[in-house]
């Protein structure tokens, strides 16, 4: 008997993660799902916050580019950097990415998020048009929202565009910052990363 | 008289500098002293503004709009000569539309019945109005209480309070027009009331944005230039520059 209910709490689990990984491919609806889990996810108050780190970090990892992210936001030096120092900025990057999306996340978790409309801007792109719906202490926030469209099964996200404010570009910019500041040592900025993600 | 040929030899200064220096804001003017202002900023925000905005953010959602609504209704003044000047008159007619209903209709500003009249209320500087023209933002840097900046929009503003801004020559400079006078502490008021609105509103970005950065100063110089080039254009399209990432 307990066997069979170790193996039947396994087998939900496993769907809840197979479920949580899967989303639409229309970008529109693509959002729509994806964030409604995430909100609904961040404000259940019966997960605990290791849970939905967790759940954060395996959505994101299926369902963001962070790989492209990250060569994105390390600029020009991306072609001039040796192979070994690139892996390991992307593995800091990862870390200080699913941070700080989990945060990012949670604190707009408590809002309502609605869906407005959809843009192919080609066929490697669509922007999705949403906003956070106002509330008593915060007024109304549009995100756009760049898909990912070469792979039509599978869009990934690419960015997200805060009241026309590019948070890939202002993370390059940031990056850029540091760079500059350091004689381009690709070192100083993923110890950076590395301070930011064990903070 | 001596002191208007001072201010107009120093923007014309700082205007041949700036069309030189292209649009490449991202260029600092002086990094280091910009960035010891932004801290100088961070502990005032800290101290006195964050404070009092939460304060504001307590207080019942109807004042918060009516003075939202009061200080955006005062803006639409400056909002108007440079509409003009951007040969803008529709967005003119609109700006000048709504500020006469919301100051009589809206009972000095605190409503806002122009914009269910569909009239649009977009706020303009001539900071926009010279990037409209082509004049790139020169070089970038922080101004003490009044944050980031470039060369540009600080020229943009001392025209602005000096010249085109109704509100500050009757206020800021004392002057009367058609019997409606004011005083210096009338424009610090509004101007601070300004950000406090602002700072409240702004509250949760402000504190993800502190959270999740690792370089603030360039996280809020990057916020600063693209939210410039936004309302320079009057649009949130964000140009494609990801090019080829996939090898």
């Amino acid at each position: 008997m307990k066997k069979l209910s170790l193996i039947l709490v396994s087998f939900i689990f496993i769907l809840e993660i197979a479920y949580a990984n899967t989303y639409a491919t229309d970008p529109k609806i693509f959002i729509k799902e994806l964030v409604s889990d995430a909100i609904n996810k961040l404000s259940d108050k019966d997960i605990s916050e290791e849970e939905k780190k967790n759940f954060i970090a395996n959505v994101a990892i299926e369902n963001v580019d962070i790989n492209a992210l990250s060569l994105y936001t390390l600029g020009e030096l991306r072609k001039s950097t040796d192979k070994n120092s690139l892996e390991n900025y992307q593995k800091a990057f990862k870390r200080y990415f699913l941070k700080s999306l989990t945060s990012r996340l949670s604190d707009y978790s408590s809002n309502k998020f609605e869906i407005i409309d959809a843009e192919k801007k080609n066929s490697n792109y669509t922007i999705v048009k949403s906003k956070i719906i106002a509330t008593d202490n915060q007024p109304e926030i549009k995100i756009d929202w760049r898909v990912y469209t070469k792979n039509p099964e599978k869009p990934l996200i690419r960015d997200l565009i805060v009241e026309g404010l590019s948070l890939a570009r202002t993370q390059k910019e940031e990056f850029s910052s540091i760079l500059n500041s350091n004689n381009n040592d690709i070192n100083i900025l993923i110890s950076k990363l590395e301070e930011f993600s064990s903070s | 008289m001596e002191f208007k040929k001072l201010h107009l030899i120093i923007c014309s200064i700082f205007l041949v500098f700036s069309v030189n220096a292209n649009a490449q804001s991202d260029k600092e003017c002086f990094e280091k002293v910009s960035r010891g202002i932004f801290k100088f900023n961070q502990g005032f925000d800290n101290v006195i503004l964050e404070p009092v905005a939460k304060g504001y953010n307590k207080l019942p959602e109807p004042v918060r709009k009516g003075t939202s609504n009061f200080t955006s209704n005062i803006a639409t003044l400056l909002s108007i000569p440079n509409h003009l000047l951007q040969g803008e008159i529709r967005l003119a007619g609109h700006a000048t539309g709504s500020f006469l209903i919301n100051t009589t209709v809206g009972v000095l500003g605190l409503g806002n019945p122009a914009s269910l009249m569909g009239l649009e209320n977009q706020k303009e500087d001539l900071g926009q109005t010279l990037g409209a023209y082509g004049v790139g933002g020169g070089c970038y840097f922080v101004l003490p209480f009044l944050g980031p900046t470039t060369v540009r929009d600080t020229v943009g503003m001392v025209v602005d309070n000096n010249y085109l801004d109704p509100f500050a020559r009757i206020t800021w400079h004392e002057r009367e027009i058609k019997s409606i006078s004011g005083t210096k502490i009338d424009y610090v008021g509004v101007k601070a009331i300004t950000a406090v609105d602002f700072r409240g509103d702004n509250m949760t970005n402000f504190e993800s944005l502190e959270k999740n950065s690792i370089d603030l100063y360039a996280a809020t110089k990057s916020l600063y230039l693209q939210n410039r080039k936004n309302k320079i254009s009057n649009s949130s399209e964000n140009e494609d520059d990801w090019g080829n990432l996939d090898n």
